[in-house]
């Protein structure tokens, strides 16, 4: 078989295209969970209750140092299979969840950073200005500080999602088995002898997806940056 | 800004208002963490000999230590190598040569953007078939090469920045004594660059370090790897598991402190600003050394 055939044969005979977009999928919902948590993340950190930072800053110390597969693991083996907590009655489906909530719970806390540093974007006079004019502490942070933040957070947020995109092949270890690194692994073991053609299929596609979503941030965080 | 100005010093009023935010926080706090307790009762996950097995000599001297020295050895082997890999092509994307400067280039941008999880099971499926290995050794080749080639190419990326943050003077006072590009490259911007980067440098070995984690998907008999081994062996999966993160989480921790305490000791050292960024973001720098 020529390089050709060779490249017919395999996208023929395995979903490649699909097990991208099952990973597309994970990162869609695992970003939007992130952001969520994240952003709750950051305000409590911010926050005046010293009772809330302490939990914020617990939260973000804790999740950060545990490694993404112990995390997804304790989903599957821990939470699934010895706390027998299921989100849908399809198993596939179920295993996807735990996927994408055990991505979301990690990347929150870089989300919360990135946040964080997005505050310290902001300078001080606008926090005083809207102290001048009264506002309380969450009307201020949700008028005036957290729109700056997130105009100053793009480029950190955007290496977060960049770090999701390739994260969300960790999937693999909860048992998601239709996403890319185990289509893969499946393509290498059937056809041993196409092994570097494989990965480079697999390789070139993730250049692609990533490529695309940096030089989109960069240029968003030039043009969204407030001037001053 | 300091978070500090979002709120004013509390009155009266806002100590009381505080008191109370407080006691609903903690409120919510303990709330979960009954509702975890109140589950893991159900499920049987409180009994004691689940949680005392894992203090058992066996846990440790069988699995969880053998694990723990064979993630350090990971580790400690993809620091190395992805350090001489990250000075190789950090230099080759400085140097004046330009087709060095484009292969170093597209090699970095390259590893950069491919998972690591997916180096991985190329490295071990594809090395195992080739058979160039032991087979025993094959899933540590594939998980310290994995690693290598990412964190070697952040490094690189570090390396530039690191030289590119450096005041201009430094490359004129070398040229000025006759220096040549590359001596003053090896000479006086590598040696400052690397002071500079070191707190962002050890960041990176957290990542390192927790990356390997990785390895138990490619049959490397690390601490994650081990500890699902004794779990499931015991019938506590879920408490070695919780044992597995806390000593990754302890480790990380450390090495964290230890990037925040070498930035502050380190400052004096270098012309470049130094600093000791969140490990996954350090790209950051790139973008403020670029504009």
């Amino acid at each position: 078989m020529n390089l050709f055939e060779q490249i017919g044969y395999l996208f023929s005979n395995y979903d490649v295209v699909g097990s991208f977009w099952v990973n597309i999928q994970l990162t869609f919902w695992a970003a939007i969970g992130a952001m969520i948590l994240g952003t709750v993340l950051a305000l409590m950190r911010v926050s005046p209750a010293p009772s809330l930072q302490w939990a914020g800053l617990t939260y973000v110390t804790l999740v950060r140092n545990t490694p993404l597969t112990i995390i997804i693991t304790m989903g599957v083996l821990g939470v699934w299979g010895q706390l027998q907590i299921t989100f849908a009655d399809n198993f596939d489906l179920n295993f996807f969840i735990f996927a994408c909530i055990g991505l979301a719970v990690y990347h929150a806390a870089f989300v919360c950073e990135a946040l964080r540093s997005g505050v310290n974007t902001v300078p001080l006079g606008q926090a005083e200005a809207a102290r001048a004019i009264g506002l309380p502490f969450l009307t201020a942070a949700r008028l005036v500080i957290f729109p700056q933040a997130f105009r100053g957070a793009v480029a950190p947020l955007g290496n977060t999602l960049i770090a999701l995109i390739k994260n969300s092949t960790v999937a693999a270890v909860g048992s998601v088995a239709t996403e890319t690194s185990s289509v893969m692994r499946t393509m290498i073991e059937f056809n041993g002898n196409m092994v570097v053609l494989i990965f480079m299929i697999f390789a070139v596609g993730y250049v692609i997806l990533v490529v695309p979503v940096g030089v989109v941030t960069t240029t968003l965080s030039r043009k969204l940056a407030v001037a001053r | 800004m300091s978070a500090q100005v979002l709120f004013d010093a509390p009155g009266p009023k806002g100590r009381r208002n505080m008191v109370i935010v407080n006691i609903v926080g903690a409120i919510v706090v303990i709330g979960i963490a009954v509702l975890v307790l109140i589950r893991f009762g159900q499920t049987g996950q409180l009994e004691a000999d689940r949680w005392t097995s894992m203090f058992t000599a066996n846990a440790w001297m069988n699995f969880l230590i053998p694990g723990l020295r064979n993630t350090l050895i990971a580790a400690a082997l993809s620091i190395v190598f992805s350090m001489l890999f990250g000075i190789v092509f950090g230099l080759g994307r400085l140097t004046t040569i330009a087709p060095l400067r484009w292969i170093s280039g597209i090699v970095v941008e390259f590893f950069r953007a491919v998972p690591v999880l997916i180096m991985m099971v190329a490295f071990w499926l594809g090395f195992g078939y080739a058979q160039t290995f032991d087979p025993n050794t094959v899933p540590l080749v594939a998980v310290v090469l994995a690693l290598t080639l990412y964190n070697g190419s952040v490094i690189a990326e570090l390396v530039r920045s690191g030289v590119f943050g450096l005041p201009k003077g430094q490359r004129e006072a070398a040229a000025a004594i006759g220096m040549t590009h590359s001596k003053s490259l090896r000479l006086v911007e590598l040696p400052q660059a690397l002071i500079a980067m070191l707190p962002s440098l050890v960041s990176q070995f957290v990542v390192i370090l927790k990356d390997s984690a990785l390895g138990s998907w490619v049959t490397y008999n690390e601490l994650l790897f081990m500890s699902r081994l004794y779990g499931s062996g015991n019938g506590n999966m879920l408490q070695a598991l919780i044992v597995a993160a806390l000593i990754f989480i302890l480790l990380n921790w450390m090495l964290t402190k230890l990037a925040d305490y070498v930035a502050k000791r380190l400052s004096s050292r270098t012309a470049a600003p130094v600093h000791a960024p969140d490990a996954d973001v350090q790209e950051e720098i790139e973008e403020k050394a670029k504009a």
